[in-house]
């Protein structure tokens, strides 16, 4: 039987040089669930995505994926191709590379060195990846070099990438900084469109879009959970006020 | 067939001019050498065969640099280490051609160990004297040393001007080393007093008019081997190692052994352009490991323009011609010259002699990929 929980964090500490960024966080997100992440800055958002990703060690604490994955012991390329993929918050595409070329390095397949060399995948005129950039709206765009994107288009590309890798947990740092309010909406449709098939966490500052969202929020202050449940919920919480207000 | 296939679509214009002219330059070369008067106006003579020959050679050296400079985002101020390994290995074949023909009439020992005093040939030169063995050996000895170097490197994260520094560092201390007698590999003289190849005289014109063809031929299979690599899709992820490596392990490629195979490619070439180097210029010594000597190989790639594989022997063969006339001329000035060429192209032709060429006759702005 398959655990209820995707994502699975318990106890776990991060320091740096003194810094506590994890204190003793444990957080659960359920099979299909989407969750937004909220908390001032410096509340360990990026941290935590940090150590799900395998990008920094803890300290101490699990971190299990899918119910049976050590994310302790893995590296980066381990746990992406279990298939967690990360949107970061400052948008990261290969700026040199075509459109396409970007979903088609993202589409899940071969990773290997001599599978790419002699790969038959039609460079970019591929389907799945056609079919990726139509949802973020990319299509004029395919043979463009994604450096010439604004903003929030490479915002988008980067949530097609996503899509082409096909992971079972997306982590999605901030998705609407820097987006207009045209932009927004349509990033929170697109989410919730992804969040039906997939598990989805997403942290953002914006509180709008979170209402928009309308999922389980948790609220994260010092490396830990302050206030778990709806938005209304949490923001009648007197310890979040204090936190958001006290600021 | 094959190769028709995989390579439809993807080379451009340039590339074909280039490959033609590499083939016609292995024809015409010889036939000058060869077909007329030695006084007539046309004849081109065994010197000057040599010398561009050389050339090919450091085109070829300037390729293997482009290919992880150019694609992979991995700066090589070592690649003169893979050069000189190559060429040491093609000199310690020629070594064993000699014959017996050395000055001290030795019949198995090269004169070097006969003045040592040795009594045998090393264990490390034994098969050499096979021309296969020592073919693999020039591309085994820089391949394995490489891909050492880089599976420590590369494993570790160690990249940027760290890892140019650890290529520096390695050519220096294999400098130093093969200068030492006891070795094995001459010392400070290194190789040289060679006789012939196959059979033939080194000195013979026709043996080098053929060996210039064959540094043509090497150059444009190697340039076709390149060119695949980075228009297929292996050569999109190493543009993505190159420009946001941390990105692509997020997307579950292991950035490393991607750099770990191309970096070994590399220096696998490298040691192909040493060994038809040394035949070409009859000496292999440890000055070719020389930190100044990959720093200028660099240099070379930078002129001719980073990231196009057609740049490097662009800037090779130009910066050596420029060489060979001021070191004849006013060799005083050489470095000189040098570095002002590299100031120039640096602030004036960013993209090099072949970036600014296409910018030129292509007038649009297409991205390097």
């Amino acid at each position: 039987m398959e655990p209820a929980s995707i994502l699975n964090l318990d106890g776990v500490n991060v320091s740096f040089d003194g810094f506590r960024a994890l204190n003793d966080l444990s957080l659960q997100v359920d099979r299909g669930e989407m969750r937004a992440i909220i908390g001032p800055n410096g509340a360990g958002k990026t941290t935590m995505m940090d150590v799900i990703t395998g990008k920094t060690r803890p300290d101490s604490g699990t971190v299990f994926f899918d119910g049976r994955h050590d994310l302790r012991r893995l590296d980066e390329a381990a746990i992406a191709s279990l298939g967690i993929g990360r949107k970061f918050q400052k948008p990261t595409v290969f700026e040199n590379l075509t459109v396409a070329d970007n979903v088609l390095l993202a589409l899940a397949g071969e990773r290997g060195v001599f599978a790419n060399l002699f790969s038959r995948r039609p460079t970019t005129a591929g389907d799945d990846v056609d079919r990726h950039l139509a949802v973020a709206r990319l299509l004029d765009h395919r043979e463009r070099p994604a450096g010439d994107l604004s903003h929030g288009q490479k915002q988008w590309l980067e949530i097609a990438m996503l899509l082409a890798q096909d992971p079972k947990l997306l982590l999605v740092d901030e998705p609407v900084a820097g987006m207009t309010d045209a932009e927004t909406e349509q990033t929170a449709d697109l989410l919730r469109e992804i969040a039906a098939v997939h598990s989805v966490v997403v942290v953002e500052h914006d509180m709008d879009f979170v209402r928009r969202l309308g999922v389980k929020v948790t609220v994260l202050h010092e490396g830990s959970v302050l206030a778990e449940g709806s938005l209304d919920h949490v923001s009648r919480n007197e310890r979040v006020i204090d936190v958001y207000l006290g600021r | 067939m094959i190769t028709a296939r995989l390579l439809s679509g993807r080379m451009t214009a340039w590339d074909v001019a280039f490959l033609l002219l590499l083939l016609a330059l292995a024809m015409v070369v010889p036939l000058l050498n060869l077909v007329p008067d030695a006084n007539s106006s046309f004849h081109l003579s065994a010197y000057m065969v040599s010398v561009l020959g050389k050339y090919l050679c450091y085109a070829l050296l300037a390729l293997a640099i482009d290919l992880v400079w150019g694609y992979c985002g991995i700066l090589s101020l070592g690649h003169g280490a893979f050069f000189a390994l190559g060429g040491y290995a093609m000199g310690m074949h020629l070594m064993r051609n000699i014959d017996g023909r050395g000055v001290y009439g030795h019949p198995v020992l090269p004169d070097f160990m006969v003045f040592l005093n040795w009594d045998e040939l090393p264990w490390y030169w034994s098969g050499f004297d096979m021309f296969g063995y020592a073919l693999l050996m020039v591309v085994l000895a820089p391949g394995a040393l490489a891909f050492l170097l880089g599976w420590f490197a590369f494993r570790s994260r160690v990249t940027g001007v760290y890892l140019s520094i650890v290529t520096q560092a390695m050519t220096f201390a294999l400098m130093l080393a093969f200068f030492q007698n006891d070795l094995g590999f001459g010392g400070s003289d290194g190789l040289t007093d060679f006789r012939d190849l196959f059979g033939v005289s080194l000195s013979a014109d026709g043996m080098r008019s053929a060996l210039f063809a064959a540094s043509a031929i090497v150059l444009a299979l190697a340039y076709l081997c390149c060119r695949l690599i980075v228009s297929s899709k292996l050569g999109r992820v190493l543009v993505g190692v190159r420009d946001a490596e941390a990105r692509l392990r997020f997307l579950g490629y292991r950035a490393e052994r991607f750099k770990l195979a191309i970096w070994t490619f590399s220096a696998m070439l490298a040691g192909l352009a040493g060994a038809l180097y040394v035949p070409q210029v009859g000496i292999i010594n440890p000055g070719e490991f020389a930190p100044a000597k990959s720093i200028e190989a660099v240099i070379w790639v930078a002129v001719g323009g980073r990231g196009y594989l057609v740049g490097g022997p662009i800037g090779a063969v130009v910066v050596n011609a420029f060489k060979t006339f001021f070191t004849g001329n006013f060799a005083d000035y050489w470095l000189f010259f040098l570095g002002g060429l590299f100031l120039f192209v640096t602030l004036f032709l960013p993209q090099g002699i072949f970036g600014w060429l296409r910018q030129r006759l292509v007038g649009s702005r297409e991205e390097r990929s």
